[in-house]
């Protein structure tokens, strides 16, 4: 009895924060949300795209009278294709994501989730299936799907940097990965060679706090990573400033390559700036690839 | 004690802490500052990442200087520094302090008096005996005494209202016997017998004398130049440019002394002497008793007028109406040629000139009046006015004065009157006889030319004899003058023209015009006149600028007025004499100002007294500054005021600059009012006198507490007021002692003053002295209350009546004691048309509270109690005491009623109405 209810108070307590992401992510996918997702051609589906003649292999149960009994012609109504497409994503969960340099600035993991969560929920809408890459939740669609989604986007993971996972990708699906991207580059580098062979596209989604971007430290200093296992220390932080900003652009500039030679789109978001534009931009990179 | 320039130390050996210092230099540096943890994902971006430098980062110098001064200012401050440490060897043998108490002390005499205080409280120390001296007061012999006995006597030393006489300090200076020592104060103005007394002094004593540069005014007497008014002052030491404020002072229409002008007077950079022109229409002008340099405390600074600034008011009047003729035979034709320099001529109809009031009017041959103009002009002869009349064929050929004396004629006249040494008549033109003793015109030469051909005859009298003033060589009257009420009428019995006589043509006439009080005369007479005359000293000046009653001085002999040199005989004042008067001002229209010079080997210091000034407690506070801006700037140069915690260290920063930044001023200005305005709170002026202002806030706080236990009022504690900053509009009522060296308010005081006391607010003014007073007579108090509230709207007052509203706003009162007990209280004059209505006990007075109540009954001191509610003055003696004291109470609770209640205790003239109307 006190055992179930032990894991009751744990599932909820675990549970507690998905409702809130799901409530924000919903809030922002509200400012993006045009209507349905359809495919701008003709093919099967419900949404009347446009009359056209009568083809001969055109059954003759398909000939809309109504439009036909106006002019000489026959005429057939074709639907707009409305076809499923299966998008995956990734978001780095790792120690450095959960970084902030600010009170009042959001984590890069909160922004991250968000940001990834309110994509799924337009995608989910516009009738795409959504999932994870890996091997826990393959794309589904309905508002299950996100719950679920949620509920695994809220774990933490314990390493400092995190890896992108390009396990599970379906062939010529579409795909984006979020993260800091300060770790080793070469795992990326995998991730999206193996997409590319497999024709997956997609968009790599940078979210960078200010204060990784300014470097505005003096003096001697001793850095540590989130977790604490790596440091370093210098004397003069001050001097070190434009040796990193410089590898911080170099760092850009290789995911950008990156991108460009498979074809991803790239973009840096930093959470001092508004979510929707990250969003915007997110959805439109997915939109344009269709 | 050790010292090192003006800085004494008391432990001087700490200071080989200093030594330390460079040790602690090479310390510091090697130490680099703490290194700071910071989380930072992009830590695998700088990892392989060396510093250029690889050397441990050094304090920065600036950081190490920062630390060093605070430990030096630590190691001196515990060495006890001390400025300007006392080491003043104590001297011995008796000990001369002179002051030159002359009017150019009077200025800062308090600082100076503090200064001969602290002398002698030195010499006490010393066991030295002292004098003191005021040159211009010299003691006869000099004698030393203990020098507290001194001290206790400091009070009386007083400067005067004239310079050291020369004469008289040689004299001194020789009688003077030694060896003593001499602290001279100087006054810092240059005077030739300053070297005499300084080389006897040095021949018996080392001199020391004390001397502050400031500057030093006087201003000169004003003067006449083209019918405006020219006033100058000098100064010394020429400075830079410096605007003076004049006010020209005198007396209303009303009797009462105001202020009647101002002029600024600008003494340009470099200049000695300012000089401004004041114009004022001639009724305001003759009204100027003195000219005052504003806010100068000193007898220089005051320039009294006497009559030679007034130009008295003539008007002519010719019975010869338009004649069209030439101009030398117009009867007013010499008159003005005479008037037309020293006064103001007036022209017009009969009835014009007496509305405009003139000192005189002079009538050429004018022989009747029109209609009632003929009483109308008596009537202001009574009242002081001058009637000069002049002979002619119209008062000849008319019947005036021929049955009977007319009012305005001196004397009876013969018909016709006479000609003498004509073409038709026999004899000789007859010249003048001397003037005799008692003539105004005694002493003036009669030429032997002036002859007389005609003239009017006076009848032959009773009378007749005391009234002629001048006459001809047989006898005959030439001009005759009566007394009528406070004026008197003068006739002389020939032309205003030459026809008649040649007496116009002559100086004479001028001469005679003059004596005659006509045309004024010039400022100061000469040694001839002024011979044998006493003059009697009207007022006289203080040192400090202040009028003073002179009646109790003895009159002075006329011949020191002619060059007058104010000293201990002749005080600077005026002096009134047989029908002039004369002011003796401290500054003449020649004296200039100069600065006392000193040899080189006399010591001059300045009346500062350098006091000892211990430096540790600053020392060690610069130590902890310094150490606290050494917290920032460590914490700027570790990089710490950067960064993810920066907020937190500058938000901690600043709520300690919030901490010591003071309170805003807005803030207090709230509290104030919110103090004043939360409860009915009294209010006394604070008058700058320590101990007057005590008594007032215990005066209050009495009368509040007596409030609480009887009425329904329950103020809360008094409070003073500085008029010059605090807002009125709090206080229903103001309690303003008046002592006799308070400030005056400033205009913007004035202003608001005024604005509370038309809105319905109430001062009570007390001079506090009604023991030794009477109101409105010359106590020193009673004089500042003339001057404070000579700018106030203060509406006519009047002694208080019997049936006014304060003998019944609370208690029924009669009398209003306070630690005195005087009748003279003065309110708001009641309105004239209130009348007693039949068996009503008191009339309908005015409406509203009186704004002022004026009395010296120093109610505060009846009022007063301590903190515990004690007592703290005696009223009286015994039981008769105790119930004084509980009717000055009654009058507090009165008065506060009477301004809270304002007159509805009036409302009960009404009383009987009302209880009629119940009655039905």
């Amino acid at each position: 009895m006190s055992a179930a209810l032990d894991l009751r108070a744990g599932a909820e307590a675990l549970a507690a924060p998905f409702p809130a992401l799901l409530a924000e992510a919903e809030h922002l996918a509200a400012t993006v949300l045009l209507g349905d997702h359809g495919r701008r051609r003709a093919g099967l589906g419900d949404t009347f795209w446009q009359y056209r003649p009568a083809q001969n292999h055109d059954h003759a149960r398909s000939i809309d009278w109504r439009r036909s009994a106006r002019s000489d012609q026959a005429f057939v109504q074709d639907k707009e294709w409305q076809i499923a497409q299966s998008v995956i994503l990734w978001v780095d969960q790792a120690a450095s994501m959960r970084f902030s340099s600010d009170a009042n600035l959001p984590t890069k993991s909160e922004r991250a989730r968000t940001i990834a969560l309110a994509a799924a929920i337009l995608l989910i809408r516009g009738g795409e299936r959504v999932g994870l890459t890996g091997l826990r939740l393959p794309p589904k669609r309905g508002e299950n799907q996100l719950a679920q989604m949620a509920a695994i986007l809220s774990e933490d993971d314990t390493t400092d940097y995190g890896t992108p996972e390009a396990q599970g990708m379906l062939p010529h699906s579409r795909a984006f990965f979020i993260s800091d991207f300060m770790g080793d580059i070469a795992p990326v580098e995998a991730a999206l060679t193996k997409a590319a062979d497999r024709g997956v596209r997609g968009a790599l989604v940078q979210v960078l706090d200010p204060q990784e971007e300014a470097f505005p430290f003096d003096g001697r200093t001793i850095f540590e990573s989130m977790t604490g296992a790596m440091r370093h220390e210098t004397l003069k932080a001050g001097d070190l400033r434009t040796r990193y900003l410089d590898r911080l652009a170099q760092r850009k500039d290789q995911l950008s390559t990156l991108a460009r030679t498979t074809g991803w789109q790239f973009n840096t978001h930093h959470t001092d700036t508004s979510a929707s534009t990250a969003l915007l931009w997110l959805y439109h990179a997915l939109d344009g690839q269709t | 004690m050790w010292s090192l320039g003006p800085i004494g130390f008391a432990a001087p050996w700490l200071l080989l802490g200093l030594i330390a210092l460079p040790i602690l230099w090479i310390l510091l540096r090697a130490v680099p500052p703490a290194p700071i943890k910071r989380r930072f994902p992009g830590v695998a971006l700088l990892l392989e990442l060396q510093d250029d430098d690889s050397q441990s980062d050094r304090t920065p110098w600036w950081l190490l200087l920062l630390r060093l001064l605070a430990v030096a200012a630590i190691i001196i401050g515990f060495a006890g520094p001390v400025l300007n440490p006392q080491t003043r060897t104590a001297g011995d043998g008796p000990l001369l302090i002179i002051a030159d108490g002359t009017w150019a002390d009077a200025r800062d005499w308090g600082a100076r008096s503090d200064r001969i205080a602290l002398m002698l409280d030195e010499a006490t120390r010393d066991g030295r005996t002292a004098a003191v001296v005021t040159l211009t007061d010299l003691p006869e012999t000099l004698t030393f005494q203990s020098a507290d006995a001194i001290a206790q006597a400091l009070p009386n030393v007083q400067p005067n209202a004239w310079e050291p006489d020369a004469d008289a300090l040689q004299t001194w200076a020789d009688s003077l016997s030694g060896p003593f020592d001499t602290y001279w104060l100087s006054d810092g103005l240059a005077r030739d017998s300053r070297e005499s007394l300084l080389n006897a002094l040095e021949g018996l004593g080392t001199v020391t004398v004390f001397q502050t540069p400031r500057q030093t005014f006087g201003l000169r007497p004003a003067r006449f130049d083209e019918g405006n008014i020219v006033i100058s002052a000098t100064r010394t030491p020429v400075g830079s440019a410096f605007d003076a404020t004049i006010n020209a002072i005198g007396l209303d229409p009303n009797g009462v002394e105001r202020q009647l002008a101002t002029v600024d007077l600008n003494f340009a950079a470099g200049d000695a002497v300012a000089e401004t022109e004041l114009v004022l229409p001639p009724e305001l002008r003759n009204r100027v008793t003195r000219f005052e340099i504003a806010g100068n405390r000193s007898a220089a600074a005051v320039s009294l007028a006497d009559d030679g600034l007034k130009r008295r008011e003539v008007a002519l009047i010719s019975g010869a109406g338009d004649r069209e003729g030439l101009d030398l035979l117009d009867p007013l034709y010499y008159l003005r040629e005479a008037l037309e320099p020293t006064a103001d001529l007036i022209d017009g109809t009969m009835e014009d000139i007496l509305l405009a009031n003139p000192d005189v009017i002079i009538l050429a041959d004018v022989a009747t009046f029109a209609g009632s103009e003929g009483e109308a002009v008596l009537d202001w002869v009574e009242k002081g006015g001058m009637l000069l009349r002049f002979a002619g064929p119209r008062l000849a050929a008319s019947d005036v004065g021929r049955a009977q004396e007319d009012p305005l004629l001196p004397v009876r006249l013969r018909d016709g009157g006479r000609t003498v040494g004509g073409a038709m008549s026999w004899g000789e033109p007859k010249a003048l006889a001397p003037f005799t003793e008692g003539s105004p015109f005694f002493g003036l030469r009669t030429p032997d030319d002036v002859t007389v051909s005609s003239q009017v005859m006076a009848q032959p009298d009773p009378t007749l004899a005391n009234r002629v003033i001048a006459q001809l060589a047989d006898g005959t009257p030439l001009v005759t003058r009566k007394v009528a009420g406070e004026g008197q009428i003068v006739l002389v019995h020939v032309t205003a023209n030459a026809e008649w006589s040649s007496l116009p043509l002559s100086g004479l006439f001028v001469q005679m015009l003059e004596r005659l009080a006509v045309s004024t005369r010039p400022a100061s007479p000469d040694l001839e006149t002024l011979e044998g005359t006493t003059w009697l000293p009207e007022d006289v000046l203080n040192a400090y600028g202040q009028l003073e009653d002179g009646a109790t001085l003895p009159g002075v002999a006329g011949e020191l007025l002619a060059e007058p040199v104010p000293s201990e005989a002749l005080q600077p004042g005026l002096y009134a004499g047989p029908d002039q008067r004369i002011a003796v001002n401290v500054i003449g229209a020649e004296t200039s100002l100069a600065t006392a010079q000193w040899p080189a080997r006399i010591v001059v210091e300045g009346l500062e007294v350098l006091r000892e000034t211990a430096l540790k407690g600053w020392l060690l506070g610069a130590a902890l500054a310094l150490l606290m801006v050494d917290i920032i700037a460590s914490l700027a140069v570790g990089g710490r005021l950067r960064g993810p915690r920066a907020d937190a260290t500058v938000a901690v920063l600043l709520g300690f600059a919030l901490l010591t930044a003071p309170a805003p001023v807005q803030a207090q200005d709230d509290e104030f009012a919110i103090a004043a305005t939360a409860d009915v709170v009294l209010g006394y002026v604070i008058t700058g006198d320590a101990e007057v202002d005590e008594v007032s806030e215990a005066g209050l706080r009495g009368l509040s507490l007596t409030l609480n236990r009887r009425t329904s009022i329950e103020p809360a504690a008094p409070m003073g007021i500085d008029l010059e900053r605090d807002e009125l509009a709090f206080f229903p009522f103001l309690y303003w002692p008046i002592t006799p060296d308070q400030a005056l308010p400033s205009r913007e005081a004035y202003a608001k003053l005024n604005r509370y006391l038309r809105t319905g607010g109430m001062i009570l003014f007390d001079t506090q002295d009604a023991d030794t007073a009477r109101f409105g007579s010359a106590s020193p108090e009673g004089r500042k209350l003339q001057a404070i509230a000579r700018t106030l709207d203060i509406p006519a007052i009047e002694p208080i009546p019997d049936d006014h509203v304060l003998t019944r706003t609370f208690y029924l009162l009669q009398d209003f004691p306070g630690r005195y007990n005087s009748r003279d209280i003065w309110v708001e004059a009641s309105p004239v048309d209130a009348e007693v209505v039949e068996g009503m006990p008191f009339r309908n007075l005015n409406d509203g509270v009186t704004p002022v109540v004026i009395g010296g009954n120093d109610w505060a001191r009846a009022w007063a109690v301590d903190e515990f509610g004690d007592r703290m003055f005696p009223v009286g003696r015994g039981q008769a005491g105790e119930r004084q004291r509980e009717i000055a109470m009654r009058f507090g609770v009165n008065l506060i009623m009477h301004v809270l209640t304002g007159n509805y205790k009036s409302d009960q003239v009404h009383v009987p109405d009302l209880l009629d109307r119940l009655g039905q």
